[in-house]
């Protein structure tokens, strides 16, 4: 195996890690004020991520740097051709990003009012327009010969050139599978990392939303078996999985009920990067195959991808053990509960 | 009008830039300041230092959360409007980007979150190596990122492999120590300290002799300085004072290091230099032009009030030296690059050079001024007007050095222009062909929009942070800070028996309790 596949390895790792970790703070953010019925529990809900979520969306730079340097042509293609979705994802995520860190610091309780609407409104917009990309990545962009979308001249169409890749059926049921599969996160960790009231609404919502997911997986491969297709591997699994988190998280097995949803989510990003990796192909063109970015036609030089071997191997599994060391020292669970003092 | 889609996006890039660089240097100082009060504490064990560390802290974390949200959005500029840019330069720049996430902004956002929350859950002598991790997982942020922007001006440690159409990294050592590099990071660094300091000198002043704390406050029974409100002024005044040192010794330290970046560049980017003093023909013993009004379109100026042979003794280092001029720069260029103007904006570079220098002057001063009036615990004479006047312009102080820095940046990336990689590729070369006009507006407007009203929450928040007294209760770490809270006390272990329902840390009692309960549910 050459450095250019590990690197493709890593970069899917990257992006794993981030929607895994990102996706479970994305759902508390989103939960928060609707399980949370007063100042007191919302603070709770969102202390269980307070220390975390900074730490998890650094994976987002990881994957994105790690990209750009071990596959700058596959980079330059997804920013320039996906330009104004980022730039609306960026937007979402520097208010999101605003709102956690900010609600806290203030005496009034309308600001955290106020912080926790924007927490949840950019924490829903964000993993939507995440999961409608993550479609888009799997089926490809309009590339041309020069690895860029273009569009024809006229304002309209110039800004329908980003936009249009997400007007499909396909991104809109990627868009809410990733609500549905943050939601599914979220409840769980508030589950994992409370006590008190909010606990209990927490596997109340894990349970609704894991069999809402089972009975969605369930449909898909039904859809995809009838239109001749053949049942798809991924659906049927997480059909499976998730009737099997919603069993565990009614029984109070909120650690297992998380891992199992961390699985379905890992896998379902794992399947969109490597769609096309049977072809080589890391970003297809939807105009010509012969457009199509390959791992090889994509990738940087040996002598970067050596450079960044070398600090990945020095500097990721230190990352990897102090993120592990903040989770244990702040692993005690959050109280929701009002005890009298 | 015609949207010219490279202006704009250049506009769009500076506008997300700048004001990033707003808050990093905030960032910098502010958790090295955060870490040296906590050590200050953790060694002498006197109240006044924990609680400005809490008060510190609390103004790096909202400081760092703009950061972080705006640093973010870097990672993904250089493919968004400038992707040739990024296919020409992945090889060099990818890494860079990558690394520094990897090393540095791993360390930072994790650290701070243990730091934050980590109260009495650490041991105390690990709980402040966090807040050190961080101060220097900053540095290193910057001396990587200021390494990306060194090849930009000067590229180094590079191949160009003509058949791939790029560059090939040689050196990822070199890269990093480019000369370009090894001068702007203490220069950059020295320039933070100005910002930071000025900030905290502004806070601190203006809560020690303006809106001064009356009642409550910090004593406890026992304290060795007695009165509540006048230890907690003390606590304020010395805030004060270290604003002001770092202020002040960032304003030696900036004109120091900026001597050193200003020779490099003569020697790399002759022609910045030269826009720098509006210099149009080559002069020996050149003089240094303090205040000129110039001709449109260049030539020998109306007026101009200058101080002979200092340009070249700045320059190079020698009185008798000869600098370049404009002029004879572009021919030069003509002959090695082709057909083209090679010259930036004068009047802009000349005028930004200018303000960086002489605003960042007057923002050490300020600082001095305030050193000397109240060296060894001298009150400050607040009833003179001249004092008082002084005193209500302070929350302008912060916006000083924020400028200054602003304008050695206008200044050294416009006047680097045509070049986006100086000597290799133009600025025009490197934006992504397909992006189109329409999309480079929308995005220019939603980013000033949103950027905007971040900008005034964070300076809604810091307002309300620093009015706040210096009590543990308005302080406490953790998001505990709910009014009509029956948490009496900080976040420290002995203030509190441990009511988990407060972010505070658990005693055993408490975790025992909790697992007891948590059966019921």
């Amino acid at each position: 195996m050459d450095l250019v596949t590990v690197w493709f390895g890593l970069v899917v790792l990257c992006w794993v890690l981030f929607f895994v970790l990102e996706g479970f703070d994305f759902g508390v953010g989103a939960l928060a004020p609707l399980l949370g019925r007063d100042d007191h529990e919302r603070s709770a809900a969102v202390r269980t991520i307070g220390p975390f979520w900074d730490g998890n969306e650094v994976w987002l730079v990881a994957a994105v740097g790690v990209t750009f340097a071990a596959f700058p042509d596959w980079y330059a293609a997804l920013m320039s051709g996906l330009f104004l979705p980022f730039v609306l994802v960026l937007l979402l995520l520097a208010g999101r990003g605003v709102a956690l860190e900010f609600r806290g610091k203030h005496s009034s309780p309308s600001w955290r009012r106020r912080c926790d609407r924007a927490l949840a409104a950019t924490s829903l917009g964000v993993v939507a327009l995440f999961g409608a990309l993550l479609t888009v990545f799997a089926r490809g962009l309009a590339l041309g010969a020069d690895g860029e979308v273009t569009s024809s001249p006229g304002l309209g169409a110039g800004l329908a050139r980003t936009l249009a890749p997400l007007a499909s059926w396909t991104a809109l049921v990627g868009a809410g599978a990733a609500v549905l599969a943050a939601l599914l996160l979220g409840a769980t960790f508030i589950g994992l990392r409370t006590t008190g009231p909010l606990r209990v609404r927490a596997r109340r919502v894990a349970v609704v939303v894991a069999a809402a997911g089972a009975v969605g997986a369930a449909l898909a491969a039904l859809a995809g078996a009838l239109s001749g297709a053949g049942p798809a591997l991924l659906a049927v699994g997480a059909a499976g999985v998730l009737a099997v988190v919603g069993v565990l998280a009614a029984r109070r097995h909120e650690a297992l009920a998380f891992a199992g949803a961390g699985v379905v989510v890992a896998a379902a990003v794992v399947a969109a990067l490597t769609a096309g990796l049977a072809d080589g192909v890391v970003l297809a063109s939807t105009l010509d195959p012969a457009h199509s970015l390959s791992l090889a036609s994509a990738s940087a030089t040996g002598s970067t991808l050596r450079l960044i071997s070398w600090a990945g191997v020095l500097v990721l599994p230190g990352v990897l053990g102090y993120q592990a060391f903040s989770y244990w020292v702040l692993r005690q669970r959050v109280a929701s509960e009002r005890v009298p003092t | 009008m015609a949207l010219d889609v490279l202006d704009i996006t250049r506009l769009q890039f500076a506008v997300v830039t700048i004001y990033h660089y707003l808050f990093v240097p905030l960032s910098i100082t502010l958790a090295a300041v955060t870490a040296g009060l906590h050590t200050a504490w953790y060694r002498t064990g006197r109240e006044r230092y924990r609680r400005l560390t809490l008060l510190v802290g609390k103004l790096l974390l909202v400081t760092f959360a703009v950061g972080v949200v705006t640093g973010l959005v870097q990672e993904f500029q250089f493919g968004l409007g400038w992707s040739d840019f990024a296919r020409a330069y992945g090889d060099v720049f990818g890494p860079v980007l990558a690394i520094e996430g990897m090393l540095a902004f791993f360390l930072e956002a994790t650290f701070l979150g243990l730091w934050y929350f980590g109260w009495g859950r650490l041991p105390r002598l690990a709980h402040l190596a966090t807040i050190w991790v961080v101060a220097v997982g900053t540095l290193i942020s910057a001396f990587v990122i200021l390494a990306a922007n060194a090849f930009m001006q000067n590229p180094v440690a590079y191949t160009w492999d003509a058949e791939r159409g790029r560059a090939r990294l040689d050196s990822f050592a070199e890269l990093m120590t480019n000369p370009v590099n090894l001068a702007a990071f203490p220069h950059t660094i020295a320039g933070a300290a100005m910002l930071g300091g000025a900030l905290l000198l502004a806070v601190g002043a203006w809560r020690r002799w303006v809106h001064v704390p009356v009642a409550g406050g910090l004593g406890a029974p026992g304290e060795p300085e007695g009165q509540a409100d006048h230890e907690q002024r003390l606590a304020f005044g010395t805030l004060a004072r270290v604003g002001a040192w770092l202020t002040l010794s960032g304003g030696v330290l900036t004109a120091l290091t900026g001597d050193v970046l200003g020779k490099v560049m003569t020697r790399v980017q002759p022609m910045k230099m030269a826009a720098a003093e509006a210099l149009y023909t080559t002069t020996t013993g050149a003089p240094f032009s303090l205040f000129a009004v110039g001709r449109p379109g260049g030539g020998e100026p109306f007026f101009s009030l200058d101080v002979p042979y200092l340009l070249s003794v700045l320059a190079v280092g020698d009185p008798g030296a000869t600098v370049q001029g404009i002029d004879d720069l572009q021919a030069q260029y003509v002959a090695q690059h082709g057909p083209g103007d090679y010259v930036p904006v004068v009047w802009l570079a000349y005028w930004s050079f200018r303000a960086m220098i002489g605003i960042g002057m007057l923002a050490a001063a300020v600082a001095a001024a305030y050193l000397w009036s109240t060296r060894r615990g001298r009150e400050l004479p607040v009833r003179r007007p001249l004092v008082r006047r002084a005193l209500r312009a302070l929350p302008v102080l912060p916006l000083l050095p924020a400028a200054a820095g602003t304008a050695g940046w206008v200044f050294t990336e416009t006047a680097r222009q045509p070049w986006l990689a100086f000597g290799l590729t133009r600025t025009e070369d490197g934006i992504s062909p397909g992006l189109t006009a329409g999309e480079a507006l929308a995005a220019l407007a939603a980013f000033t929009l949103v950027y905007g009203l971040i900008a005034v929450v964070w300076g809604r928040l810091v307002l309300h942070v620093v009015r706040q007294d210096l009590d543990a209760g308005s302080l406490a770490a953790g998001e505990r800070d709910d009014a009509g809270d029956d948490a009496p006390t900080g976040p420290w272990p002995g203030d509190d028996p441990g009511d988990g329902s407060h972010g505070l840390p658990a005693t055993g009692a408490e975790r025992r309790r909790d697992g007891a309960r948590a059966p019921t549910y």
